[in-house]
């Protein structure tokens, strides 16, 4: 599996550094109820198929991405900078 | 269908021609009182226990592929009872004590071998974490005993002890732990609910689950639709596919983890070796493979199979660890899909649909939980309340923060065990 980095181009993901669902882009405000948190930090969808998600460039640029891709195949779909896909 | 010595002898020299299928195949009933969906190997243990603990033999399986084809065919085989934190160290020792009797239970052989694990020690840190935890296990009623490093070397001579990376400098040894053969496990549950009267349909998906004002009726199947009166998901990696058809989101994520078997060997590894320092664990099995994997890929995944760079790792910290097998070919690897929870324990509970219950997030651990998840999922499921050892084990422990069971120390958020 390998992922395009918008700053070092395609690299190996050994290079990333895994962050998890891009859910976490979405912060909710801090006086949201319990709830709002247990949706952010616990609950997932978790359904097979595209998923977009995070991976920080750790052993390389130290970007953050927002990454698309299929959980099925791995099929790597599209990357962003994380910091321009703020919600 | 039964064994014996005699019709072993007897069919080898008639060409194996006798031999009849384990268990029926029914068609699906209009209703039922209990439907499993899952046909692994916690859906039949629960089927098992259902009937002969509870009575309840008006159950099914429901089974979208073949019995035990998911993660109780595909784990490494490895039984234990080493955990630590109140609830799962008490719901691990009650597997391990229902392991000890499961192949008179079930009047199958599962190859259960209790040929002790050896957890390796690498640093004076790692010691007394494995002092408290050999404490505990002890303290819980099982067994465990602290070796040095020559007590190590008596016992697995074979390791690189002088390693410059991770030299061993002890380990901690668990004699009742070791393997079983994870396909009998499966075979051997869905015998004995099938005799029991519990219909296991295979190639049955589950495509909705019925849900009026709040109270499960049923689900809707491939197969069509099949009435119940209670639902349990017992589904491992695709957990929250299910529970998303009767509309919730679990704390789960799902991703894989590789596991490895080389070609057939002499004996040479006898018990159970893990080496955390390095993600590498291995046995043999007792056909000659040497069975062995390590640490997740870490990314979600819904493949069944994983990606060269973890495969790498685990061969770089088997040659770290054990030199000796460094010309054993490898045959297969392979990934299962893991339900990984935020603190890494499972979970087991009602949920807030009446009827609809939920035995999931197993991480990479499910296999050794067989016959305690089984037996408890079937203790709630036909009482309504949680078995004594998984009272703790709450859907609803992450929203509250109460009662986080976090064996790793790791955090208890998605992505850190």
């Amino acid at each position: 599996m390998r992922l395009r980095c918008p700053i070092c181009g395609e690299r190996d993901h050994r290079e990333f550094y895994y962050q998890g669902s891009a859910v976490k882009m979405d912060r909710p405000d801090p006086d949201a109820n319990a709830a709002a948190w247990d949706d952010y930090v616990y609950l997932r969808d978790n359904q097979p198929g595209l998923l977009e998600e995070l991976w920080s460039h750790d052993a390389g640029c130290g970007a953050w991405l927002k990454v698309t891709r299929d959980t099925t195949t791995h099929a790597v779909l599209a990357t962003a900078l994380a910091k321009e896909e703020r919600p | 269908m039964r064994f014996s010595g005699l019709k072993v002898f007897k069919e080898g020299l008639t060409g194996n021609k006798g031999w009849g299928p384990h268990w029926r195949s029914p068609e699906p009933k209009a209703e039922y009182d209990v439907v499993l969906i899952g046909g692994g190997g916690h859906g039949l243990a629960t089927a098992h226990y259902l009937a002969k603990v509870h009575g309840l033999s008006n159950v099914a399986v429901l089974e979208k592929g073949y019995l035990g084809g998911g993660n109780v065919g595909r784990n490494t085989t490895i039984v234990r009872a080493n955990y630590m934190l109140p609830g799962n160290s008490e719901f691990y020792s009650h597997s391990l004590k229902l392991w000890e009797g499961l192949e008179e239970d079930l009047n199958y052989n599962v190859m259960h071998s209790q040929r002790g694990i050896i957890n390796l020690v690498h640093s004076d840190g790692q010691r007394d974490a494995f002092a408290r935890r050999g404490n505990m296990m002890i303290g819980q009623g099982d067994d465990a005993i602290l070796l040095d490093t020559a007590g190590v070397r008596k016992i697995l001579p074979y390791l690189d002890f002088d390693q410059t990376r991770f030299p061993i400098y002890g380990g901690l040894y668990h004699k009742r732990g070791g393997t079983a053969r994870h396909d009998a496990v499966a075979w051997g549950y869905a015998r004995s609910a099938s005799d029991r009267g519990v219909d296991l349909i295979q190639q049955c998906e589950v495509t909705g689950i019925d849900v009026v004002n709040g109270v499960v009726k049923g689900v809707q199947t491939s197969r069509g639709p099949i009435r119940a009166k209670k639902v349990g998901m017992v589904a491992a990696g695709r957990s929250s596919q299910v529970a998303a058809m009767a509309g919730l989101r679990l704390p789960i994520e799902s991703h894989v983890l590789q596991a490895f078997v080389t070609e057939g060997l002499k004996p040479c590894i006898d018990h159970v070796i893990t080496y955390g320092m390095g993600h590498f664990y291995i046995s043999q099995s007792d056909k000659g493979g040497l069975v062995f994997g390590g640490d997740l890929d870490m990314y979600s995944s819904y493949a069944a199979r994983g990606n060269l760079p973890l495969a790498e790792h685990v061969v770089e910290a088997a040659m770290t660890l054990m030199p000796v097998i460094g010309k054993a070919k490898m045959l297969r690897s392979w990934g299962g899909i893991m339900d990984m929870s935020p603190d890494g324990s499972f979970i087991m509970d009602r949920t807030d649909i009446e009827g609809l219950f939920v035995n999931a997030g197993w991480c990479y651990g499910g296999f050794k939980a067989t016959p305690a998840s089984g037996h408890t999922f079937a203790h709630l499921l036909a009482t309504g309340t949680p078995h004594p050892t998984t009272i703790r084990h709450r859907l609803d422990r992450f929203r509250t923060g109460f009662g986080i069971m976090d064996e790793e120390s790791t955090g208890a958020q998605h992505n850190l065990h």
